[in-house]
C-alpha cells in the first residue's frame, strides 16, 4: 500500500491532524489507531470540561471526541482499526510502516509524511521505587479509570491515591460516587500538579485530604493490598522518620506523571528533548527526519484537549504542505532557547523563511510563579514582554511569534520567565 | 454570623475565599477575592452550589457493560449522591447515542441524564 500521509493514532491528535491535512488539501491521509474504535483516551474520560475553548460549551471526553470522529467520517478519511503499528524505518524518501492487525496480519505501507500521535503512558510503579511486597490492587490512575467507566468494573473499595496529577483527582471523585472510599491524597512535591478546580471539585467537594509533602514509604499485603504507610518528607523530598501514618485499604492508586510514548519515533531515528521525552520539532512541527511531524501528547504532555487540536491541526496543515510541495522541509531554523523559569518550549527553533506570518510557542515553568514577566529577545532585543499575574507548572503556556519580528535576526531566540523585580 | 473558607476555581490564581454569613444563610461578605467574578464565585457556592454529574449506567445489548452519561445541566451540589442512586439502579438498551435521555427528571432535579458516548446494538 502506498499514501501520501499516515497518521499514528486515532485520538484527538490524530483526529485533529487527519482532518486539518485533508482540508488543507491532501487527498491520501490514512489513520492507524491500535484500539477498536477511534478517540483514544478521551472515550475513558467521561468527566465534563472539554472543548471549553474549541466549542465554547462543556463536553464530556466521549462526546468531544465524537465531534472530530464526524468530522473525520464526513471528509471520507479512512481508517485502520485494531492495527498496531509496530515499526517506522525511512526508506527512499519515505517511511514504510509496519502494523499488525487480526484482519491483515503483518501489513507494510509506503508513505510520504507521517503524523506521530500516539499519545502518552502513566509512569508506572517500577518508576517510583516504592519498598514493600508486591500484591494485587495496585493500578495507575487512568487504568482504574478505563476499568470503572469502560469495563464497568470496580478496583477496589478503601483507596489511597498517590500523586495529585488531574487523572488521580477524577478517580478520587469517581471511585466515591462509585461507593469507594478514597482515605487520602498524597503528593511528594509541596504544591499539586492538577488543576485547581478539579482540586476543589474532586477532592474538596468530598472531604477527601490532600497530603502535601507526602509519600508511600510502605506497601503491605501478601495476595491483596491490605495497607500503606505515608510519611511527610523534607525539603529534600525525603521521608522524615517518625512521621508515618498507617492507612488500611485494598488498593492503592498511582498518578504520578505522563511519558511521552515514543519507541516508533526512535526506531525511525527521531531526536527527542529529555526535558519533555518527545521529538525536537521546528514551527512547523516537523521532526529532524524530513516528512515526519509530531502533535499531541506524544510531543509534550498537554493539561487540555483544546491545545492538543489546536497544535495537531497545525501538525496536519503543515504535513499537508509538504506533500504537495508547497513547504520546504528541514533546515537549520533559529534556536529558541528557554531561560529562568522557563522549563522547555515546543517548537525548538523557528525558520523565518518558512514560517507563517506567525508561529505559535508553547511552554511551561518549573516552579509556582506569582507576578512573572515573560520575555523574548532575540539577542539583546526585547520582541516581547508579558506580564502574567500567576504562573504554575501544571498550566501549560502559549505565546506568538510573529515573522516580521524575525528579519534581520541572527543567533538564537530566548524565552525567559521570572519574578517581577 | 458564621464564616466559610473556599478556593475560587474562576481562574488559576485560586484565591482563599473568606464568605460571611448571617444566621439565616445570606451572604454578607466575600473577602480574600481579587475580582468580581470571585465574588460572584463565592457567593454561589455558599447559597446554592451547583455541580454537573458524570457517570456510567448498565447497558444490554451493545457490546460493552457500560455507557457514559450527564446530567444535561447542572444539579444541586446536595443533590449529588441521589443521582447516583438513581443511576445505579437504572440499565438502558443499545442503540444509545450522544444526547439521549437515559433518565428524565433524575430524582426530581428537573434535569434529565443523557447518554454522552455512542454504542450501536451488536
Amino acid at each position: 500500500m502506498e499514501h501520501d500521509i499516515v497518521i499514528i493514532g486515532g485520538g484527538p491528535a490524530g483526529l485533529a491532524a487527519a482532518i486539518a491535512a485533508k482540508e488543507a488539501g491532501a487527498d491520501d491521509v490514512l489513520i492507524l489507531e491500535r484500539e477498536k474504535e477511534l478517540g483514544g483516551i478521551l472515550n475513558q474520560c467521561i468527566h465534563n470540561g472539554f472543548g471549553l475553548h474549541t466549542f465554547k460549551e462543556e463536553l464530556t471526553g466521549p462526546e468531544y471526541a465524537a465531534r472530530y470522529i464526524e468530522k473525520a467520517r464526513e471528509l471520507k478519511i479512512p481508517c485502520l482499526l485494531s492495527t498496531t503499528v509496530v515499526d517506522l524505518q525511512r526508506e527512499g524518501g519515505g517511511v514504510t510502516v509496519t502494523s499488525v492487525s487480526r484482519q491483515d496480519g503483518l501489513l507494510q505501507t509506503r508513505t510520504k509524511a507521517v503524523i506521530l500521535a500516539m499519545g502518552c503512558r502513566e509512569r508506572p510503579r517500577g518508576a517510583l521505587n516504592i519498598p514493600g511486597t508486591r500484591p494485587a490492587g495496585i493500578f495507575s490512575a487512568g487504568t482504574a479509570q478505563r476499568l470503572v467507566n469502560l469495563e464497568g468494573y470496580m478496583p477496589g473499595r478503601r483507596v489511597v491515591i498517590l500523586g495529585s496529577g488531574d487523572i488521580g483527582l477524577i478517580m478520587a471523585r469517581r471511585m466515591t460516587l462509585e461507593g469507594a472510599k478514597v482515605l487520602c491524597v498524597a503528593e511528594l512535591q509541596p504544591y499539586s500538579g492538577g488543576l485547581k478546580r478539579n482540586i476543589v471539585q474532586c477532592l474538596d467537594d468530598y472531604g477527601i485530604p490532600l497530603k502535601l509533602s507526602h509519600t508511600v514509604v510502605d506497601i503491605r499485603g501478601k495476595e491483596r493490598v491490605s495497607g500503606v504507610t505515608i510519611a511527610k518528607v523534607g525539603q529534600d523530598l525525603k521521608p522524615i522518620p517518625g512521621t508515618e501514618e498507617e492507612f488500611e485499604c485494598d488498593t492503592l492508586l498511582l498518578s504520578v506523571g505522563l511519558l511521552p510514548e515514543n519507541e516508533l519515533s526512535r526506531a525511525v531515528g527521531v531526536d527527542l528533548a529529555p526535558v519533555t521525552g518527545g521529538p525536537i520539532v521546528n514551527e512547523s512541527l516537523e521532526t529532524n527526519i524530513p516528512g515526519v511531524f509530531a502533535c499531541g501528547n506524544v510531543l509534550h504532555v498537554h493539561d487540555l484537549v483544546d491545545y492538543v487540536s489546536q497544535e495537531a491541526a497545525q501538525a496536519g496543515r503543515n504535513a499537508a504542505g509538504y506533500v504537495l510541495g508547497r513547504r520546504a522541509s528541514g533546515g537549520a531554523g533559529i534556536p529558541l532557547v528557554p531561560a529562568g523559569a522557563v522549563r522547555y518550549t515546543v517548537p525548538c527553533t523557528v525558520d523565518p523563511a518558512r514560517m507563517d506570518s506567525e508561529a505559535v510557542v508553547r511552554f511551561r515553568v518549573g516552579r509556582n510563579m506569582r507576578r512573572a514577566v515573560v520575555t523574548l529577545k532575540a539577542g539583546d532585543k526585547e520582541l516581547l514582554r508579558k506580564k502574567r499575574p500567576v504562573m504554575a507548572p501544571g498550566e501549560m503556556e502559549q505565546l506568538i511569534i510573529k515573522r516580521d519580528w524575525l528579519t534581520g535576526s541572527e543567533g538564537s531566540l530566548t524565552l525567559e520567565a521570572r519574578e517581577e523585580e | 454570623m458564621a464564616f466559610v473558607e473556599l478556593t475560587c476555581i474562576s481562574c488559576p490564581l485560586g484565591c482563599p475565599l473568606r464568605v460571611e454569613t448571617d444566621d439565616e444563610g445570606r451572604v454578607l461578605s466575600v473577602t480574600g477575592n481579587t475580582c468580581r467574578r470571585g465574588e460572584e464565585y463565592g457567593r454561589k457556592e455558599v447559597t446554592a452550589p451547583t455541580r454537573t454529574v458524570t457517570s456510567t449506567v448498565r447497558l444490554t445489548g451493545g457490546g460493552s457493560p457500560v455507557v457514559s452519561v450527564r446530567t444535561r445541566e447542572d444539579i444541586p451540589k446536595g443533590k449529588i449522591f441521589d443521582v447516583m442512586a438513581a443511576i445505579r439502579s437504572a440499565s438502558v438498551a443499545a442503540p444509545v447515542h450522544i444526547g439521549d435521555v437515559v433518565i428524565p427528571d433524575i430524582a426530581g432535579t428537573g434535569v434529565d441524564l443523557i447518554a454522552t458516548a455512542e454504542r450501536e446494538a451488536v
